[in-house]
């Protein structure tokens, strides 16, 4: 697909999440969250939130606590300060395997596949809330957004490259059939034409299955075009938000993140 | 070669014991990374277990039919020292869990010299003895005057054996509990981002690690006849030896190293000199220690998330 069509694709989607705007609620709401490790504090007081339907974006340099407010959300580590609240609900100093009970999946840093069993044992641990229920269906749903995937069923995970990994990583995560879903740098170390793959499989889950997306990305660009809304992070702090495109736009932000090789567009 | 099949059965059948308990080791290792020291005393506890299971139920109910009454007992050994596993953990290690690395450790040598102090305490420092059950057997072959022969116990100890471990290992590999608990074992947050409950994992890995014990327990008391409070600690080690001959944190390495252990035992004892046979467990503990400590199954490198 070319640049000018994915354009019109966010173009389309920005409209549709706008018009449903006003009647679609808040999902995810973080208040005044710090998280520390020991005593170095990796959150200040963080607020953000994630509309039911929305792709938000975080977008930070190393280090400021993307991975950290990830992490939080299911609450390892628990912050020490604030609420988080999901569907109503406040989760803060819920367990993390609960939390993942509420249909939240992340795909975390470093992607985290089990590497001594088979990526269909896996996809098997990914539905593991289910008990098999819908394991069949989701799992031809995941193979046919991963292709790659179906023809490595069989093969260890530990053994297979990068790029299968992360698939493989994301597709665990699509397996729990979330309503929010966590990306935690689903580009990192990929090939340009395995992460425009990603990518498009992250707007095809929110356009078609109505997913909501938290979307943490090193490549700025692609993941600003992608999100509805994106959000700053620096040092722990929330210090920009607004839509992609507005951020997109914005010159400081441009500076920072787009220039000097921070994801810089690629054209296709 | 008569001497040698003899000792292949016996060897056999002792490695059995220790394959059964150097699992419990190789689990809980995998699982948290700690060495439960203990182990070897729940294992003597489940054999108190039994000879008093036994005892209640010849002498005090009248059962004659030995085939049930075995079974009563391992069943009820296997789920009290179920529950002692599973005691064990909540109170001893998992309050620890996220303290310094030794200190699940040390309490873990706290709660085996209380397990056996106290099983001295009930039960008196002597030998128990258990009414000798199961006698005869199956003379398979004879030369020179030697009979090569396969006591009945013998055959009960292995059949069990491989039963259970078959079992086991399809509960491991084929069910969602075995895969949850493999997920904890190679990466801990990943299986909790997953919805899985970590410390239940555990939990149960305890209790499946006591309650193979528990057979092994059944099994010893039934084949030496005699238990004493003091008898958590050798085979314990030499348990553990066989796990970390194996390879420590696998599970066919476990079973393995279990048979080697008790082949060597043996043969140590029939060639050798029967009296230094807990050295030569020892000294292969020393030196797969250094030599080799991934052990023969292992993984070389431990990958710890
Ligand atoms: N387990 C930990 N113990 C101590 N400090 C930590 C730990 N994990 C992260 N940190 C620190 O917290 C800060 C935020 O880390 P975090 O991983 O959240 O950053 P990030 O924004 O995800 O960075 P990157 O883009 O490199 O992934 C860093 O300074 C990091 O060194
Ligand atoms: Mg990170």
């Amino acid at each position: 697909m070319s640049v000018a069509g994915i354009n019109v694709l966010v173009e389309e989607t920005r409209a549709l999440a706008a018009e449903k705007a006003g009647v679609r609620k808040t999902l995810l709401s973080v208040r005044g969250v710090s998280t520390y490790y020991g005593s170095v504090a990796a959150l200040r007081g963080v607020d953000l939130d994630v509309t039911e339907g929305e792709i938000v974006t975080l977008i930070g340099a190393n280090g400021a606590g993307k991975s950290t407010l990830m992490m939080t959300i299911f609450g390892a580590p628990q912050a020490r300060e604030g609420t988080i609240t999901y569907d109503g609900r406040e989760i803060t100093r819920l367990p993390t395997h609960e939390i993942a009970r509420l249909a939240i999946a992340q795909s975390p840093e470093g992607r985290r596949v089990f590497p001594r069993m088979s990526v269909h044992e896996n996809l098997q641990m990914g539905a593991a809330l289910h008990n098999g229920q819908y394991f069949a269906q989701d799992l031809e749903r995941v193979c046919a957004l991963f292709p790659r995937l179906k023809e490595r069923l069989t093969q260890r995970a530990g053994t297979m490259s990068g790029g299968e990994q992360q698939m493989l990583a994301i597709a665990r995560a699509l397996m729990s059939r979330p309503r929010l879903l966590l990306l935690d740098e689903p580009s990192l170390g990929l090939a340009p034409l395995v992460v425009k793959g990603i990518f498009d499989a992250v707007r095809d889950l929110n356009r078609r299955d109505g997913m909501t997306i938290f979307l943490v990305e090193q490549n700025a660009y692609h993941a600003l075009k992608l999100a509805h809304r994106g959000y700053v992070l620096v040092n722990g702090r929330i210090t920009m938000s607004g839509t992609g495109r507005a951020l997109l736009a914005d010159p400081a932000i441009k500076a920072a993140y787009l220039e000097g090789g921070h994801g810089a567009p690629v054209e296709a | 070669m008569d001497v040698f099949v003899q000792q292949l059965i016996n060897g056999l059948t002792l490695g059995s014991i220790y394959g059964l308990i150097a699992i419990g080791y190789t689990m809980v290792f995998g699982i948290i990374g700690m060495v439960n020291f203990a182990h070897g005393d729940v294992f003597m506890v489940s054999s108190f277990i039994a000879l008093i299971g036994f005892l209640i139920l010849t002498t005090w109910l009248g059962v004659s039919s030995i085939a049930l009454a075995f079974l009563i007992v391992l069943v009820v050994s296997m789920v009290l020292t179920a529950l002692w596993g599973w005691a064990i953990e909540r109170v001893a290690y998992r309050p620890l869990r996220g303290s310094f690395r030794l200190a699940p450790l040390i309490s873990a040598i706290g709660v085996s010299i209380f397990l056996s102090n106290f099983v001295q305490v009930a039960q008196g420092a002597r030998n128990k003895p258990l009414p000798p059950m199961l006698s005869g057997g199956i003379t398979l072959f004879e030369t020179d005057g030697f009979q090569v022969f396969l006591s009945y116990k013998q055959c009960l100890i292995m059949a069990v054996t491989a039963v259970l471990l078959t079992g086991f290992w399809y509960l491991v590999q084929r069910t969602p509990f075995g895969r949850a608990q493999r997920a904890c074992e190679q990466d801990r947050k990943m299986a909790a981002l997953l919805g899985i409950d970590v410390d239940r994992t555990i939990s149960l890995t305890f209790v499946l690690g006591a309650a193979l014990a528990a057979v092994a327990g059944v099994l010893y008391l039934m084949y030496y006849g005699v238990v004493s409070f003091s008898d958590g600690f050798v085979p314990g080690v030499k348990a553990f030896t066989a796990a970390v001959l194996g390879g420590i944190g696998s599970l066919p390495g476990a079973v393995l190293g279990g048979l080697i252990i008790g082949l060597i035992e043996t043969f140590w004892s029939a060639y050798f000199s029967i009296e230094y046979k807990d050295v030569a467990a020892f000294s292969i503990l020393a030196v797969v220690l250094i030599f080799m400590p991934s052990g023969i199954l292992g993984r070389a490198e431990v990958e710890k998330v």
